[in-house]
């Protein structure tokens, strides 16, 4: 795994070539190809049951795919456990709002800095020196995400007692904790009103153009996608059917067909 | 009227006529309390990282203290088994990792609790054909555990108070201790906290479920030693010893399966109250009361508090 390139913006960051996925005799995801290239919003929509998630569950490790390659800064795999994806810098977010719940929303967030604890527990033990000077640094960093997704006031909150639109941004927050280089955001939107959405389309922009990261969404929200994305990619029925700007998409006879119905 | 002032009123005048005989009940009961949170802490360990009750507990207690003896009678130094043991206690946690945790994660709880019955017997069956069924005897001379009394001059009586107990008593304060500074302060405590409450989330952060598992079985499997160290030295090391595992039980409840401090002041209440109940309340129905008046005041807790004292609270948005 040490032959990762640094990808420079606007190359390709991450490749799917051929991907199919299988479950028993469910076709997820039939021979698909697409890539990610590096700085950019690339956008996976499709109508339910598209594959869509399963996609997003390959690129980060959750689910192997029988045939097809993944390559992720310039090397190539067969296999990913999702801790090695994360270590590698793909850092998700989940349809459903995987957090931990029991916890408060500053422990959620440092949990991802998790990766980027260096010293032994035996220094951790001992409160003090290097290990303390660590997790001063830590703080600071998740304590500067926490303002930037304005959550201060519900910092030492357990999160299950959050709202769901409060509780999309604290999982946004710990997926940034990672210094994600990509970063998936499976429906960010789902569930939100309107002034939720706005702030959640406002906080991706910034993420991109602070960090630098690279993001890959999924989401429903056309009027969302067509804004945000730079390159949408579009699946139905396990299969890709189109792929290209916003505006191409949009044009595409076959994606109005999966999205209007046709006539028969 | 009588049998209220017997229950209500004489256990408590008894109490102040015989001042030292209190304290030495107190202190009986703070040493197996402290026992008891030990055999519970090894429960609530395995439970916070995986979700699982782990049945198995009891006998990893015997296993190890077997273990420990078994080397030391093959002429190891005393030192030496006990690093042995320790590395027979590591590999057991990868073997469970491989062979059971891995194959069934994602799997509903209760499949991996019948996989811990499983276990237990695996190792029942190991443990007979390795070391025989007989009961074997602790070696605490080796080990450095005093033997003896201590007759202390209290409230115009003697308590006596037995070296070996001061001894346990001591080292399982410090292995709590150290079990719990080290699962609130330390990333892998972090991580481990992370693990208990959601498996994908923990995942997706870069937490590695199967590394998790092992160092947390094997920390089960290092407080399996001390307490099978020092029940055995109370009493034989025989597969009966695993029993005591049943004895977590109401300390869990009472404690909160998820919280360590739970089953600290948890072991505690049930050793106090065990004692204490056995020695004045007892008389009244005959004795033999402390078999069973543990399980009645952790039922009792149950009915006010479902999740123990210091347990996860049951948040649920709907």
């Amino acid at each position: 795994m040490r032959q990762i390139q640094t990808i420079e913006p606007g190359a390709t960051l991450l490749a799917v070539e051929n991907v199919s996925l299988r479950f028993g005799g469910v076709k997820a995801i039939t021979d698909v190809s697409f890539d990610i290239r590096k700085g950019e919003v690339r956008a996976i929509i499709g109508p339910n049951g598209a594959g869509k998630t399963s996609m997003l569950n390959v690129i980060n490790g959750f689910y192997h795919p029988q045939d097809g390659r993944i390559t992720y800064r310039g090397a190539t795999r067969t296999k990913m456990r999702p801790h090695v994806a994360a270590s590698q810098g793909i850092a998700r977010t989940f349809q459903n709002v995987a957090l931990f719940k029991g916890m408060t929303t500053l422990d959620n967030i440092m949990i991802g800095r998790t990766l980027k604890m260096r010293r032994s527990f035996f220094w951790q033990l001992w409160r003090h020196g290097p290990a303390m000077a660590e997790e001063i640094e830590h703080r600071k960093f998740v304590e500067e995400i926490i303002d930037f997704l304005e959550i201060e006031h519900i910092r030492k909150v357990p999160v299950g007692k959050l709202p769901y639109g409060l509780q999309k941004r604290v999982e946004l927050g710990r997926a940034l904790a990672m210094e994600p280089e990509l970063l998936l955001l499976d429906e960010p939107m789902a569930g939100m009103n309107l002034e939720e959405k706005e702030d959640m389309c406002r906080f991706i922009l910034d993420v991109k153009e602070q960090y630098g990261t690279t993001i890959a969404l999924i989401e429903h929200d056309m009027g969302v996608v067509m804004d945000l994305s730079d390159r949408v990619v579009v699946l139905e029925y396990g299969r890709k059917i189109a792929d290209g700007t916003p505006d191409e998409v949009k044009a595409d006879q076959k994606v109005i067909d999966a999205y209007l119905g046709v006539a028969h | 009227m009588d049998i209220l002032f017997n229950v209500f009123v004489d256990p408590f005048l008894q109490m102040r006529a015989a001042p030292d005989l209190l304290v030495q009940t107190l202190w009986e009961g703070l040493v197996s309390g402290v026992l008891y949170a030990l055999i519970a802490l090894g429960f609530v360990l395995i439970f916070k990282a995986s979700g699982v009750f782990n049945f198995a507990q009891g006998i990893m207690v015997v296993f190890a203290a077997l273990t420990l003896v078994g080397f030391h009678e093959k002429g190891v130094p005393a030192w030496l088994a006990v690093a042995l043991t320790l590395g027979v206690m590591a590999l057991l946690a990868m073997a469970v990792e491989r062979v059971v945790l891995r194959p069934l994660v994602n799997q509903p709880d209760i499949i991996l609790f019948m996989a811990t019955f499983g276990l237990t017997y695996v190792l029942i069956g190991l443990g007979e054909f390795i070391f025989g069924g007989e009961p074997k005897q602790m070696i605490t001379e080796e080990l450095f555990i005093p033997r003896g009394a201590i007759d202390v001059a209290v409230l115009g009586g003697r308590v006596t108070f037995q070296k070996i107990d001061i001894a346990a008593a001591l080292i399982a304060s410090l292995m709590i201790a150290g079990l719990a500074l080290f699962f609130q302060y330390t990333r892998i405590g972090r991580a481990l906290r992370a693990v208990a409450d959601s498996h994908k989330a923990a995942l997706s952060v870069g937490i590695s479920l199967n590394q998790i598992w092992v160092i947390v079985w094997f920390a089960a499997g290092i407080v399996a030693l001390i307490t099978g160290i020092m029940w055995g030295a109370r009493s034989d090391v025989s597969f009966a010893l695993q029993v005591i595992a049943l004895k977590a039980l109401p300390v869990l409840i009472l404690g909160g399966f998820t919280s360590i401090p739970g089953a600290i002041v948890g072991g505690l209440i049930i050793g106090l109250g065990e004692k204490l109940g056995e020695f004045y309340w007892g008389p009244l129905v005959g004795g033999g009361i402390e078999n069973w008046v543990a399980y009645v005041i952790a039922l009792a807790f149950l009915m006010v508090r479902p999740q123990g004292l210091f347990g996860d609270k049951i948040i649920e948005r709907i």
